[in-house]
């Protein structure tokens, strides 16, 4: 192909097909058994460790990495799966500097926390490369759960619920399980495949059915989910995408970051994608990031990343920011757009600065244009409607303790669900604490009735 | 600038830093290495009969290490030299032609008979050599054959050939001790009834370092077996300062010219033995470990600290922390110190806590924000938390001052002097004159 970055308009091949390779290959890649046990000689084994705290499941922390110094990485492993199933996936793609090491004490003395993140992942490959699931089923109770949504939340949510001797049919919309581990992360934070080796290897505890292609709304009708099942676990995401509320947005080129981010995910050739030379992506969180990076790596001559607050307020963690722009994505805070340009097709975008005022974020009358021609919306999710007359906490579906919704026997966790960070971590959690108080409702129940 | 010169039983050597009898000093090629390097003087490997012993074909060395792999204890099964006498004798008079102005020491290691002793000293003599130190301490291999340790953990052996010695040679006298044994002031003691120059300790501790979970053989491993090696290394430095301060305050040994060894591995280290007493020191595991060229740190920074304290010479600090080794019934009672953490340095990793919560006097406090603090009407001083805290000043101890109330006991401290041999609790304690 004869492109390059330069040449006008959204187009494919900008890039050498080795560029493609290395842009698109593990970013970090695994510390080898050398390295892990290094960065594992850090660990000072802290007394009620302040990264266990600041991880949302919970794992023992010091206590897998002291088994990793000690040669027992599987048993590192478990400790990990034992509180969260999907170590794997969130050793890949947690924002550890702002959870697990941010809060470690050497981050503290040295401004250089032990690794714990990819050590997790030295940890989880180990057991997952052996290929034996470390867990199995509890004898059977009888009850069956219906699971929807196979994202972070409903695949813990299902594993524990399995794990428990639960039935469970797990249900999602998508013709692959895996929700945003599968379509909504950055491809070069799990690439080879690693969400979908994660997922089989996660059903082998056994007891779960998958059924995909169906959406609650469309194919399944909460009422009916419950009558049919003990328990239903809602995990289905947030599906609807914030609209820019700016003129101009129909232009061609004007995407959802979520799509380009899962397309490029699925795409096995990374060269086939299009990609525009100059790219603005309007928006401060991960997603937004992952669509500037990627769209960098795609061989874009300039990709600007404009959010509206000022940097402290970024979703996106500081470690995120820095590797955008280590990859040359221009980071402008403190404008948000005021129309899309263009005629028919997108030719630029026109931002105004803000300021703080008493009421709120007020546009300044200070304003300036980027040329564009691909523009990526970034401004976060929202439920497309409520299911099944479930009671909502704004536009997501309102919880109390672990998972409980408003109406009896549904549960919810994950990004649809009230409150939690919009992590996959905090969504696996989510799961896992509503299946185990799933379980608990259901072997109360079943106590109470056998009286 | 510090004179960092010493003059060890005449013998003199631009610094105090020797190799010990060691497989670094086992050959020409490595001691020229050695004094190129800055070594101040060598204590050739130990030299024996002809025929040469011989050693194993497989693994001489087993370990242990700490964090990131820092080798703190080595152990060996290796033994004396394995190279005919007379190529070790013809080099080690090369060597000392070529550099007068180092120490150039033989240990030695043959059976226990006079004329075996009468045999070896005049052709060490004969290389120029400026002393010869006797391997009483190896306690692997040579120890089965009635040599090295053998003779050591037998007092009246060490002043049996001390004195063989002393009469068959020109060349001071130097007999090197095993720490393999429950009191080291006995074997000192004959090695100066034999008429010894000098003692010079620790060889090293009988030791297996570890054992291979899959063939369950003892490491170093030998076509699955194992034996006992000799212990060196940072892990025997504490059990070395003992032994050393112990000859060093010997009302028989006293004065007792000392050469010391045993997991010296910075200035530091070579500077607390010699506080304790040493002319010099020897070194072999911290050159096993990071090659000759250790010793420039060594040199400079003695020469550093020596500037820093006003001390133009060795001799100015030999010695100096002799007089402050006591026993424990003379330690003072009245001496009351309290733990006390920086919160400044502090890093919160709760070390501290769990240590003392668990496993001494429940005296810090944790707060739900992670702040550690002492609590003064608990703590006892013990120091454990110091120890195992990872930001080196962070926790000290602070001494309570004359006239201030201990909150743990309720007494007032007092600055009288007071230790256990006059204290109520002790059953024989000594009244005082009515």
């Amino acid at each position: 192909m004869s492109n390059s970055e330069t040449t006008p308009g959204v187009v494919p091949g900008r890039l050498a097909d080795a560029a493609y390779k290395s842009n698109f290959d593990d970013l970090y890649g695994p510390l080898d058994a050398h390295e892990a046990v290094v960065a594992a000689d850090r660990c000072y084994f802290c007394h009620d460790a302040p990264c266990v705290t600041a991880c949302p499941t919970s794992i023992d922390i010091p206590l897998f990495i002291r088994q990793i110094q000690t040669g027992m990485p599987k048993a590192a492993g478990r400790t990990i799966f034992d509180q969260n199933i999907l170590g794997g996936m969130c050793a890949r793609v947690c924002p550890t500097d702002i959870l697990c090491e941010g809060a470690c004490v050497r981050e503290a003395a040295e401004g250089k926390p032990v690794l714990i993140g990819r050590l997790q992942r030295f940890a989880t490959d180990t057991v997952m490369d052996s290929g034996a699931h470390p867990y199995s089923r509890a004898p059977s109770t009888g009850f069956r759960v219906a699971v929807v949504g196979a994202g972070p939340a409903g695949l813990a949510c299902a594993h524990r619920l399995a794990m428990n001797g639960h039935d469970v049919d797990l249900m999602d919309a998508r013709p692959k399980l895996g929700g945003l581990n599968e379509y909504g992360i950055a491809a070069y934070k799990a690439p080879d495949g690693f969400a979908q080796a994660e997922v089989d290897w996660l059903m082998q505890i056994g007891g779960i059915t998958m059924r995909t292609n169906v959406r609650l709304g469309r194919e399944l009708a909460l009422s009916e989910l419950q009558d049919d099942y003990d328990a239903v676990f809602l995990g289905v995401g947030l599906a609807g995408v914030n609209a820019l509320r700016a003129e101009g947005e129909e232009h061609d080129n004007v995407h959802d970051a979520v799509d380009f981010i899962a397309e490029l995910r699925q795409a096995p050739d990374k060269s086939k994608i299009p990609v525009g030379r100059d790219v603005v992506v309007i928006g401060g969180g991960m997603t937004a990031v992952d669509a500037a990076v990627q769209s960098k790596l795609l061989g874009a001559e300039t990709v600007s990343l404009v959010y509206r607050r000022d940097q402290a307020q970024m979703g996106a963690s500081e470690h995120e920011q820095l590797h955008a722009a280590s990859k040359g994505v221009r980071i402008i805070t403190g404008a948000a757009p005021l129309r899309v340009l263009g005629d028919g097709v997108v030719t630029g975008v026109e931002f105004a600065y803000t300021e703080q005022g008493p009421e709120g974020l007020v546009l300044t009358d200070n304003t300036f244009h980027l040329k564009a021609d691909q523009v990526f919306k970034a401004i976060g999710q929202r439920l497309d409607e409520a299911p099944g007359g479930l009671q909502l906490d704004g536009s997501k579906i309102t919880v109390s303790g672990a998972g409980r919704t408003s109406l009896p026997g549904v549960w919810a966790g994950g990004d649809c669900a009230a409150g939690g960070d919009d992590l996959t971590v905090t969504a696996v959690a989510e799961g896992r604490d509503a299946a185990e108080d799933i379980h608990a409702t259901l072997m109360g129940q079943a106590s109470v009735a056998a009286e | 600038m510090a004179d960092l010169s010493t003059d060890f039983l005449g013998i003199k050597s631009p610094n105090p830093f020797w190799l010990a009898s060691a497989p670094p000093t086992d050959k020409e090629y490595n001691v020229r290495r050695a004094f190129e390097a800055g070594w101040g003087g060598v204590v050739w490997k130990t030299l024996g009969q002809d025929p040469h012993i011989v050693n194993v074909n497989g693994p001489r060395y087993g370990a242990v290490w700490g964090a990131d792999r820092r080798l703190l204890g080595l152990n060996n099964i290796e033994l004396i030299t394995d190279r005919p006498l007379d190529v070790n004798l013809r080099e080690i008079k090369a060597v000392k032609r070529d550099y007068p102005d180092r120490a150039m020491i033989v240990s030695l290691m043959v059976p226990c008979e006079e004329q075996a002793w009468k045999d070896i000293l005049p052709l060490v003599e004969d290389t120029g050599a400026d002393g010869i130190e006797l391997n009483f301490g190896c306690p692997h291999g040579m120890s089965e054959r009635g040599m090295g340790a053998a003779v050591g953990q037998v007092p009246e052996y060490i002043e049996m050939v001390a004195r063989w010695c002393k009469q068959n040679t020109r060349m001071p006298v130097i007999v090197k001790l095993t720490p393999n044994i429950t009191d080291i002031r006995y074997p000192a003691r004959a090695a100066k009834a034999g008429g010894a120059d000098a003692v010079s300790l620790i060889n090293t501790v009988s030791s297996i370092t570890a054992v291979d979970l899959d063939s369950f053989s003892p490491e170093p491993s030998i076509d699955g077996k194992g034996s006992h090696g000799g212990y060196c290394g940072p892990a025997v430095k504490p059990i070395a300062l003992n032994m050393v301060a112990e000859i060093a305050r010997d009302a028989e040994t006293h004065g007792l010219p000392i050469s010391g060894i045993g997991g010296i591995t910075t200035w530091r280290d070579a500077a607390e033995f010699i506080a304790l007493g040493c002319g010099n020191v020897q070194v072999c595991t911290a050159a096993m470990t990071y090659g000759f060229k250790v010793v420039q740190e060594m040199a400079a920074g003695l020469s550093e600290w020596m500037d820093e304290k006003g001390y133009a010479s060795i001799a100015d600090f030999q010695g100096r922390a002799v007089p402050n080794v006591t026993d424990w019934q003379y330690l003072n009672l009245n001496y009351v110190a309290k733990a006390k953490i920086d919160q400044e340095s502090c890093i919160k990793c709760g070390r501290c806590y769990a240590a003392c919560e668990d496993t001494s006097h429940q005296a810090i406090a944790m707060s739900d924000d992670r702040v550690f603090t002492v609590k003064d009407d608990e703590c006892v001083a013990c120091n454990l938390c110091v120890n195992v805290c990872p930001v080196d000043g962070c926790i000290t101890m602070e001494q309570m001052a004359a006239g201030q109330t201990d909150p743990r006991t309720g007494q007032v401290v007092s600055d009288d002097y007071a230790n256990w041999t006059t204290h109520p609790n002790n059953p024989g304690a000594v009244k005082a004159a009515e």
